[in-house]
């Protein structure tokens, strides 16, 4: 029986290993939060990292004590004798409350400051990069009110600028998540109340490192929930400007015949719905479609790694969007009709084809940091 | 600490004697004399403190949303304070004649607790009447349960409120019906004393309602 | 399992389905919460591995995202609100009026009541399964998404649904605190109460304030859904932020709802099993009051990213990291009740001692998600569904295990097999841990929760396939406890009255109970009563009063019927938006028939009954012989 006691603290020696080197540093560093790549993520790691820490000590102190119980005390087969009837003790008592309120003051301390200094609203600050965030289902817009352009699925910012985010959602609660560059916040609906919308959502974040990064909805948000996916793609800022500069042209026009014809077919069928200038004024109900030849995945799950993978990819969605991501079915809600009864393959390849060519010639960069 | 026995030794009886066990020296109150006429009071007065939060919610609410009128009439020109000062005194009249029904239980005068009861039943509904008259007028105003999530609180909130009321009637209803031919007996007692504590608590809320609904909106 | 059906009063012998439907008695009301609850257990738990089965690949198809939603909404909804609450109110029933040697609860009438609610609240909820509109928001609710403009009009099945068993969930608790209030036996004080009565009588006040603002949510909910209200609705000036709030006003307290009683769990079976006095008593009594007082002042902790600022998210972060305190105390009062005992590793025991492992495991990654900060990154990721499993099944589930084995022999009269209660015990502890332990990991490398599926490629593979085989293991070590429940009954052999060498009145009571718990009520002359006095050689605990007649409550159809005309009020105004119009009138025929079954039992004289002295007498003395 006692060789049981021992096993059992036998099994979590490996677990709290595991646990510490996982603390080090692990995951993928596009998408772990443990591999901080931003000031928010690197200030909130050193939070976890600190009451880990301190909780590996409690967590030791109480396997400690349980096994030296579970080893030393245990009543041997036909023993009948009655221990000593301990009512209690005020030391003891004494010494578990104090050492806790020690803890968590310390702990509290820490935390109130950094929730503070990670709040600050950089939103009248002239260096900091305006952004709007606005979810939807199951997509994200991004506007850039000062630079007066608008982009969706994959965010570009400027390394080492603090980017003032504003966030809300048209439909149901979402949180925008970046993982490696900041923790949550959500994007919530709200009234317009005054001209003010109501729940609309303030916060900044910044990256440090140039490279692809992984973002996340994180509020349940229906049945696509799990693939409203987007990328935040970190430029040097000159790169970041070379981009916006390219973003700001009008849509690059079609010099074949074929992608002439997808583009009469784009008018026909797409226009209502999506733009494909990012400079475009009038507030389509479908993504920004400016840059859409590089993507780096299509509707946030569709693997684009090249322009082939991209252009199937994107031929595959058009087809029949609610295979790849079933779209809300709210009544009055405008959604992506499927194309494949409605073109014909030679139409849809044109379309494929005149819309690979929207693309500004700044690239994301090809690899994910490290 | 010092009531716990010492470790390993038999402690006395407690020397409070314990409710049931002992007679009190002190002829308790009627409402009081059986073991369920105590239990059912105890259960009363947990059931209104769980009904206060409930109600404090609702408060919360209609606070959070009270100026989401969307274009719609706001409180301030809904509000006819006249008429809510009467239905005001209908009520706090009403909670007066139960506990005049109380009192006479007491003095086991069935017939004058009955009367003051039907009292009680009367004021009550009239009250209703009058709220019932209210909602008709907003309705005619265009303040309705789903124009607005001021609507949606304020019916919510006085709407909550009103069905209380209801369910006091129907209640008291009950209470007379069953009793019309009775005595006061200490089976009775507790029921008409539960009503009566519910009765007060409903009349309370509609203070809080009055203050906080009318007279704050007619202000704001 | 043979109960004393002795027809006392001229109550005419009953078939047993009639006397089940009908009992106010507090012992078969337990077995009704305990088999229901258990086969709930079983709905959740066979929902459990349908998303661990369609986790354990990346872009698997066993579930697409809508049903995988409806799975995920009713496991969370099944466990809180139908498994974990009335599994634990089945042993508060069958336990608490034993431990303070009281005939019944102070309303048994009610208690049915509660009983009833509970069971069409759930059947409710779970019709919504053969209506196809399946709850798909999430056990919390969240608007809009819980709109049937979003999903349907499943939310709308769990809105009824909760509204009915949280009725019956906020009776309950009036009526525990009712009874410890004033049905304790002579000499029983509050100080001298069992710490599983004590945190029944603080999980029950808690209900009691928690119950409420759910309440309040859930009519502005179905308001919203079916009534065309706006509280919640943006376009009409509603915000869907106040239903946050009014949830976790609730949800969380609702966490020590179903916590406390599990620690109350574990501080009756430690000290038994340790024969020794629960260590540092008015430590332990003081620390499950104060964890529920601040219950009640951390609800925005569940709402860090919501956008409150950083003033409220400190304030209740910090708030909610005194919690650890009173809880660390418990922690360390049960490892001193152990400490210089005699411990026996019985399966009550070994869920006792893994309950501390894990819950401990469970508390201090709670104290580190309270710091906000450091919650941006954890929340709505794997890191809480680690979390809260840890603490909901670490706390609750092992309790609820702990205390069937241990109260087994005095609710059904026989003790479960030992050897496959290790075995249960074994399975379903490395199961769990195999499952959850690395679920914390997966929230930090980037896993959000709720998801149905997750792309290959960013090294979520692995630990989703070693969750899942975890939450296959524990599925095991529930099937040996079936098993073990089938042969018990089968095999089994009578228990004595007091196996365990136990410490607290309900050991003293004969087994089977009598309908009346105790013949004459007892005397008590401290702490630990039964223990007292067998040490002081008594054979049990002296009684307080001569024999005399009882007066017992009779049994009643109404609280059936009753729940009955709510449920179908309940669907009758889900059906009218979801089917016909028309359906009103069977809601108004449900709520007329409510109001009906409340005036006849306003109406008809219900004195009770009595059990004659003589009949006391003579069962009484077979019991001490037996």
């Amino acid at each position: 029986m006692v060789r049981q006691g021992r096993k059992k603290g036998a099994f979590y020696v490996p677990l709290f290993t595991l646990l510490a080197l996982a603390l080090a540093g692990c995951g993928d560093p596009r998408v772990s939060a443990l591999v901080p790549q931003g000031s928010n993520a690197r200030e909130s790691l050193s939070l976890i990292q600190i009451s880990a820490y301190i909780m590996f000590g409690v967590m030791g102190v109480v396997i400690f004590l349980l096994a030296v119980v579970l080893i030393r005390f245990r009543a041997k087969p036909g023993d009948r004798t009655i221990p000593k009837q301990v009512e209690g003790s005020n030391l003891l008592e004494f010494i578990w409350t104090a050492i806790p309120v020690l803890i968590i003051t310390v702990l509290s301390i820490l935390t109130v400051r950094l929730t503070f200094s990670m709040a600050q609203d950089h939103s009248d600050d002239p260096n900091a990069l305006k952004i709007q965030v606005i979810a939807h289902q199951y997509w994200w817009e991004f506007r850039y009110p000062d630079l007066g352009i608008v982009t969706a699925q994959d965010l570009y910012i400027p390394v080492g600028k603090k980017i003032s985010a504003e966030l809300w959602s048209t439909d149901v609660i979402h949180s925008f998540w970046v993982p490696a560059l900041t923790g949550k916040m959500d994007a919530n609906p709200g009234a317009l109340l005054d001209g003010k919308r109501q729940n609309a959502n303030r916060f900044s974040f910044d990256a440090e490192t140039v490279g692809v990064f992984l973002g996340k909805c994180a509020e349940l948000c229906g049945p696509s929930h799990a693939l409203m996916e987007f990328k935040v793609v970190v430029l040097p800022e000159d790169e970041f400007n070379r981009w916006v500069e390219a973003m700001k042209k009008p849509a690059p026009k079609p010099e074949t015949t074929k992608a002439a014809a997808g583009e009469q077919t784009f008018q026909k069928n797409c226009m209502a719905c999506h733009a494909l200038e990012a400079t475009d004024p009038a507030n389509r109900p479908g993504p920004n479609l400016a840059n859409i030849g590089n993507r780096l995945t299509i509707a946030g799950v569709l693997p684009a790694g090249d322009d082939a993978e991209r252009a199937a990819s994107l031929r595959r969605w058009i087809e029949a969007p609610n295979a790849v991501k079933p779209q809300n079915d709210v009544p009055g809600t405008v959604i992506m009709p499927p194309f494949k009864d409605k073109l014909s393959p030679e139409a849809l390849d044109q379309l494929v084809d005149f819309l690979m060519l929207q693309k500004v010639d700044v690239a994301p960069p090809k690899a994910a940091a490290r | 600490m010092s009531l716990t026995a010492e470790p390993g030794r038999l402690g006395a009886a407690a020397p409070a004697a314990r409710a049931g066990a002992v007679e009190k020296t002190e002829a308790p109150p009627i409402e009081l004399a059986t073991q369920e006429g105590r239990n059912k009071l105890i259960g009363m007065w947990l059931f209104i403190a769980a009904e206060s939060v409930l109600f404090a919610s609702f408060f919360a609410v209609y606070l959070a949303l009270r100026h989401s009128t969307m274009g719609g009439p706001t409180g301030k020109e809904l509000f006819d304070l006249k008429l809510v000062f009467l239905a005001t005194a209908l009520l706090l009249s009403s909670s007066f004649t139960s506990v005049m029904a109380v009192l006479n239980m007491r003095r086991l005068q069935a017939g004058a607790m009955k009367a003051w009861l039907l009292a009680t039943w009367l004021l009550g509904a009239s009250f209703l009447a009058l709220e019932a008259y209210e909602f008709n007028h907003y309705v005619h105003m265009g303040h309705t349960f789903t124009s607005s999530a001021f609507g949606t609180a304020f019916y919510s909130l006085v709407g909550f409120h009103g069905a209380h009321v209801t369910f006091g009637l129907l209640w008291l209803f009950a209470l007379l019906v069953r009793n019309l031919r009775r005595e006061v007996t200490p089976y009775i007692a507790p029921k008409v004393y539960a009503f009566s504590l519910y009765w007060h608590f409903v009349d309370l809320v509609w203070v809080f309602i009055f203050s906080v609904v009318y007279l704050m909106g007619k202000v704001a | 399992m043979t109960t004393i059906s002795v027809p006392v009063g001229g109550v005419r012998k009953k078939s047993l389905l009639w006397d089940y439907l009908t009992t106010v008695d507090h012992k078969k009301i337990a077995h009704l919460y305990f088999w229901t609850g258990l086969v709930y257990f079983l709905i959740g738990g066979l929902e459990a591995l349908l998303i661990r089965t369609q986790l354990a690949v990346p872009l698997n198809h066993v579930l697409d995202g809508k049903a995988y939603n409806e799975v995920l909404a009713m496991h969370g909804t099944t466990m809180i609100f139908f498994v974990a609450m009335p599994l634990l109110f089945a042993l508060m029933n069958a336990v608490v009026p034993l431990q303070i040697g009281a005939r019944d609860l102070a309303f048994p009438f009610v208690n049915a009541l509660s009983y009833w609610l509970y069971f069409f609240g759930a059947l409710l909820t779970h019709v919504s399964f053969l209506t196809g509109d399946v709850p798909q928001g999430g056990w919390t609710g969240y608007f809009p998404l819980a709109h049937p403009d979003y999903t349907g009009y499943g939310m709308s099945y769990y809105a009824m649904g909760l509204q009915l068993s949280g009725l019956g969930t906020l009776l309950t608790g009036i009526n525990f605190v009712a009874t410890i209030v004033n049905h304790r036996a002579p000499g029983m004080t509050y100080m001298r109460m069992p710490l599983f009565t004590w945190t029944t009588l603080i999980a029950s006040i808690l209900t009691m304030f928690a119950f409420p603002p759910l309440t309040a949510g859930l009519f502005l909910m179905i308001y919203d859904q079916l009534f065309g209200g706006a509280a919640f609705d943006p376009a009409k000036g509603g915000n869907p932020i106040i239903w946050q709030h009014l949830f976790w006003i609730f949800g969380h307290p609702e966490v020590y709802i179903v916590a406390l009683p599990a620690f109350g769990i574990f501080s009756e079976v430690i000290p038994v099993f340790s024969r020794k006095r629960l260590f540092g008593y008015p430590a332990m009594v003081v620390a499950t009051a104060l964890i529920a007082f601040f219950g009640f002042m951390v609800w925005v902790h569940h709402m860090f990213t919501v956008g409150l600022g950083p003033l409220a998210n400190g304030v209740f972060g910090v708030a909610t990291t005194i919690i650890a305190v009173p809880t660390g105390i418990k922690i360390f009062n049960w490892i001193f009740t152990m400490w210089g005992g005699k411990v026996r590793m019985t399966s009550a025991m070994l869920w006792s001692v893994g309950f501390i492992i894990t819950f401990v495991m469970g508390g201090v990654t709670g104290v580190m998600m309270a710091l906000p900060p450091a919650d941006y990154q954890y929340h709505d990721t794997y890191f809480i569904v680690a979390h809260f499993h840890y603490v909901l099944i670490g706390g609750t589930v092992f309790s609820v295990f702990a205390g069937a084995y241990y109260w087994w022999p005095k609710m059904f009269g026989k003790l479960l097999n030992e050897t496959l209660g290790k075995i249960h015990f074994w399975l379903f502890f490395i199961g769990f841990h195999l499952t959850f332990f690395i679920q914390h990991f997966l929230g930090l490398w980037g896993m959000q929760r709720r998801i149905f599926t997750y792309l290959p490629g960013q090294g979520f593979e692995l630990p989703n396939l070693v969750s899942t085989i975890g939450a296959y293991t524990m599925a095991l070590g529930v099937i040996v406890f079936a098993i073990n429940i089938v042969y018990t009954f089968v095999k089994g052999k009578p228990a004595p009255a007091d196996p365990w060498d136990g410490r607290t009145l309900e050991w003293a009571t004969p087994t089977p109970v009598p309908e009346y718990n105790f013949a004459r009520l007892p005397l008590i002359r401290g702490l630990d009563p039964f223990w007292l006095e067998k040490q002081a050689g008594n054979k049990t605990v002296p009684p307080a009063e001569p024999y005399a007649d009882i007066h017992m409550p009779n049994p009643s159809i109404l609280p059936f019927m009753m729940s009955l005309s709510l449920f179908i009020a309940g669907l009758g105004f889900i059906f009218k938006d979801q089917y016909h119009p028309s359906f009103l009138y069977l809601a108004l025929f449900g709520v007329a028939a409510t109001l009906l079954v409340m005036f006849l039992r306003s109406v008809i004289d219900d004195e009770g009954r009595h059990v004659p002295r003589e009949l006391v007498e003579q069962e009484d003395a077979k019991g001490v012989s037996a």
